[in-house]
Order: C-alpha cells, then sequence, then structure tokens
C-alpha cells in the first residue's frame, strides 16, 4: 500500500500564534486551510473537537450538483464540481468521484414549472441540464415508476463522492503544506485579547490568533455565545442509510421532488436514500441528538418503494443521521462576525455544505489571504439578518 | 522476492493488518476514525467479525486500555432488513397509528 501522510491527530504539535486558527476539522474548515496553505504565507492551524469525518461532513450522501434554482448557486456548483475534477491527483486519494448526473422528477405542476425553470435558467448560466418527459426519464432509469411523473430535469456532469477520503484527502494535504490539523481537542474558551483572540483548548495550550474562522458548522453557535452573540443558524437533524452493497445497475442520483426523497448509488455499490421526515407533532428536534428512528426508516421505504419498486427486495445495511445546519433564508452564514470582525463565519450551508466546500474553501482562502470579493461572500454576510436586507434566493434545498 | 502473507482483519471490505497498523502509525487511535479511515466495519456484517481483532491490535499496539475499549456506534438495523418490509409498518406520528416515539 502506498504511503499516506498523516491526515491529524491528537498530538500534532501547536504553534502558540497563528494568523489564522480554524475552529471545525469539517470540510469547509479544511478545504479553507488547503487553499490557504495553497495560495498564502497565512500560518494556520485546524483545531477538532472530536475525530475527523465526526459531524456532517462524514455524515452526508455525498452528492454534488449544478442544479439548483438560484444563478449564484448554479455557478458555485459548477465551479465546485470543475474543481472535483482533478482533486483526487491533487490530493492523491481516491475520492469514488462519480459524475452519473442528477435526475430530478416532478410529480406536481407547481414541481414542473420548477424544473422548466432551472432548465432554462441553467442554460443560461452554462450548465447542460436538460429537461425531459417521464418517458425519457426512464430511458435514463429503467427500474423507475414514472406512471404519475410530469417532468424531469438531468445533468450528466452532476455526480457523487463518497466523503469520508474527501475530508482525510484535504487534512493530509493541508498538513503536507505546512497547516497542523489537531483532532480530539475542544477550544474550551475563546477569549478577545488585543486585536484578535486567545485560544484556551481542552490539552490546556493557549493559542493567540488575530482571526479566527468558526467553521464548526451546526455546532457554531455553541463558539460564539463564548463571545456573547449568535448568528440565526440553527441545527436540524436528517437522517440517511445505505443499502447493502450491489451490482452497479442506477447512474444518476434520483431526486423525488413531491416527496423530498434522493437516492443514489454509490462507487462501493450501496444505495445511499434519505428524505426530510414531515413535521408531526412530539417529532420536532432541533438539539443535535444525533439518533437513528425508526419512523425515518417506515418513511424513506415507502417512498423509495413507490418510485423504485424494486428496492423492495434490496436490504437495509445501516442508518445514521447527521445534522444540517439551516438559516431562515436558506443561505449560508460567512464572513466577519457582527461586533467581532476580527471572528469568520463559515457555516449556514443549509445540508449543502459539502458540495459547495470545493469552492466556498478557495473563495474564502482568497478573501482571507488578500480580500479578493466574491458576489457570493457579500450575499452570505452574517450581518444581512440586522440589517434587513435578508432574502430567500433558493428553493431547490432537499433531502 | 517473499512477501510476508496478508492478514485480513475485516474480510467484508478486504481491510488487512497491515493497512490498520499504517492508520496508527499517521496517529489514529480511535475505533471510530480508525473505521472511517479504513472501511473496516462498514460491510454486510458491520463490524461484528473485524472488532474484536481492531480491539486486539489496538491493544498490542498500546493505544487503547482494556477498559476503556468499546464497539463502534451500532447502527440499525440489527440485520439487514428489506426496503418492502419496513414499507409495510405504519407511521407512528400518523393519528390513525398513534405509535411510540422512537429512537
Amino acid at each position: 500500500m502506498a504511503s499516506r501522510p498523516p491526515p491529524g491527530s491528537a498530538t500534532v504539535k501547536l504553534p502558540d500564534k497563528v494568523d489564522i486558527a480554524i475552529v471545525g476539522g469539517g470540510i469547509m474548515g479544511l478545504s479553507t486551510a488547503y487553499h490557504l496553505a495553497r495560495h498564502s504565507k497565512l500560518k494556520v492551524v485546524v483545531i477538532e473537537r472530536s475525530y475527523l469525518v465526526s459531524g456532517a461532513s462524514g455524515r452526508n450522501g455525498g452528492g454534488l450538483r449544478m442544479q439548483w434554482g438560484d444563478p449564484g448557486n448554479v455557478a458555485l456548483m459548477m465551479e465546485s464540481i470543475d474543481l472535483c475534477r482533478t482533486l483526487a491527483q491533487e490530493l492523491g486519494i481516491n475520492l469514488w468521484f462519480r459524475q452519473g448526473g442528477y435526475l430530478f422528477l416532478a410529480r406536481s405542476p407547481v414541481g414542473e414549472a420548477r424544473l422548466q425553470r432551472n432548465a432554462a435558467l441553467h442554460r443560461q448560466v452554462g450548465a447542460p441540464t436538460r429537461l425531459l418527459s417521464a418517458r425519457e426519464a426512464r430511458d435514463i432509469v429503467p427500474e423507475l415508476d414514472t406512471s404519475d411523473v410530469l417532468a424531469a430535469t438531468y445533468n450528466p456532469d452532476d455526480g457523487v463522492v463518497f466523503p469520508w477520503p474527501f475530508v482525510w484527502g484535504y487534512a493530509a494535504r493541508a498538513q503536507q503544506l505546512g497547516v497542523p490539523v489537531r483532532t480530539h481537542t475542544e477550544v474550551e474558551r475563546l477569549l478577545p485579547k488585543g486585536d484578535g483572540f486567545e485560544l484556551v483548548l481542552s490539552d490546556g495550550h493557549r493559542l493567540v490568533a488575530p482571526r479566527v474562522v468558526n467553521a464548526t458548522g451546526a455546532w457554531s453557535n455553541l463558539l460564539n455565545r463564548q463571545l456573547g452573540f449568535t448568528t440565526p443558524n440553527e441545527p436540524h437533524r436528517h437522517e440517511i442509510l445505505s443499502s447493502e452493497p450491489l451490482k452497479p445497475f442506477l447512474d444518476p442520483l434520483v431526486v423525488d421532488l413531491s416527496s423530498g426523497l434522493y437516492f443514489s448509488q454509490s462507487t462501493r455499490g450501496e444505495l445511499v436514500t434519505g428524505v426530510s421526515l414531515p413535521p408531526a407533532s412530539g417529532y420536532d428536534d432541533t438539539s443535535l441528538s444525533l439518533h437513528s428512528s425508526l419512523r425515518f426508516l417506515g418513511h424513506v421505504s415507502r417512498c423509495l418503494c413507490k418510485v423504485l419498486p424494486v428496492a423492495r427486495h434490496m436490504k437495509i445495511l445501516r442508518q445514521w443521521a447527521g445534522p444540517y445546519d439551516l438559516t431562515p433564508d436558506g443561505d449560508a452564514i460567512v464572513g466577519p462576525s457582527p461586533g467581532h470582525p476580527g471572528l469568520i463565519q463559515l457555516c449556514g450551508f443549509t445540508g449543502h455544505g459539502f458540495m459547495m466546500a470545493p469552492a466556498v474553501g478557495r473563495m474564502l482562502a482568497k478573501w482571507l489571504a488578500d480580500q479578493t470579493p466574491h458576489p457570493m461572500l457579500e450575499r452570505w454576510d452574517p450581518s444581512r439578518f440586522a440589517r434587513g436586507l435578508s432574502q430567500r434566493y433558493e428553493d431547490m434545498s432537499i433531502g | 522476492m517473499k512477501r510476508p502473507p496478508r492478514v485480513f482483519v475485516c474480510r467484508c471490505e478486504d481491510v488487512t493488518k497491515s493497512e490498520v497498523e499504517h492508520a496508527l502509525a499517521l496517529g489514529l487511535q480511535r475505533i471510530e476514525e480508525i473505521k472511517r479511515y479504513t472501511g473496516l466495519g462498514t460491510g454486510p456484517c458491520q463490524g461484528r467479525e473485524c472488532m474484536a481483532p481492531l480491539v486486539q491490535i489496538l491493544l498490542e499496539a498500546g493505544q487503547l486500555k482494556p477498559e476503556r475499549a468499546q464497539p463502534f456506534t451500532p447502527r440499525p438495523p440489527l440485520e439487514p432488513v428489506s426496503f418492502g418490509t419496513l414499507a409495510s409498518t405504519p407511521d407512528p406520528a400518523d393519528p390513525g397509528h398513534p405509535g411510540e416515539r422512537d429512537g
């Protein structure tokens, strides 16, 4: 086996002073660290309180799509998918990246109109999305029951990855480029100090940094509260499962807009599928609990067997949960915090951070290094809520 | 050149003893992170077979104290169940089927 560089550990040595301390060793923090190491001379560390891939970066479905309802998100994801084409070579790790496309199915006139709008919008932005009939959708996935499907869209460049090696790969390369990635270490206290901060770590180490990036996703307000403020993002538990490995039969990731169900076949052969549970009294959960529920198993199975009847005979191997990091307007929260400009938020990605991380890490690293602007950074400004500029651009969040 | 025999720790996902030792050499220490670095325990047996040899390797390497050894977080279902079987279960949140709160 080829020797791989270390991806970070509990014993990595930390300096006493850095230019940027990134809190959170998920895909967002690590992608940012990797790009900072590549494109700047800034001294950077990453601090992760548990093991890498312990949070949402290790718990998501691994889908990457350009098919969004907002041109900013379409362009961002075109950039992200483009970066993924060469990322395996750059990181020196197999990411199991497979461009089998995304196939969206609409069963209602509202959904149909949304897909028609998307196809026209994507053509303008330059994404190769095609509007299909139900029959054409069945040509791509013959096992689908499309009896009440009104329209479908297909983008052959969308794809899936295996999230775990993606995270390990960024971490190992960032470390190789000089960024210590310290795991199993909590930031016990974040204290304003001079123009920056002092971080008191659970191993007793004290670290001084003029700028801190909060890349802790659904956990981000635990850190913000230490400075006496919160951002309006909230955790939301989502469940997902994978089946026993099967012979390859399913090319695209399929989304059923009417139920919010998505399913794909990973390169490992497993069917990976998830769906939001319909709201029900007694089932609201905005805690950070990551328990699995039987209600999810029943609901996802009913949704899946309806659209993919052959799944009846497939067996479920394991289910798990992960937190979406939801914002009131569905847009991420990225940039200087209100009242604490040295604390840079990098959170609120509403279930789609993993796929956006390759492009976002690069964008934020450029901004951190030399203030390179980006239209999405303006839109994601954490102070938009207080300034009354919050606006919903996106209506294609699923799962 | 004679190579040493390959020893498989996880037969579902073809993870060898030397891959686990490599993960340890990189500084990974915990059962959950070794699982996610090597893929060990994510196949059809869900770790039932490979958990004991993994713990043995960790103990021998001095990375784990016997009293601190814990299995991976168990993932439902306990054994593989078909989507068809689960699709026939009622929704506990449906007023027509007031099932128990699960989890």
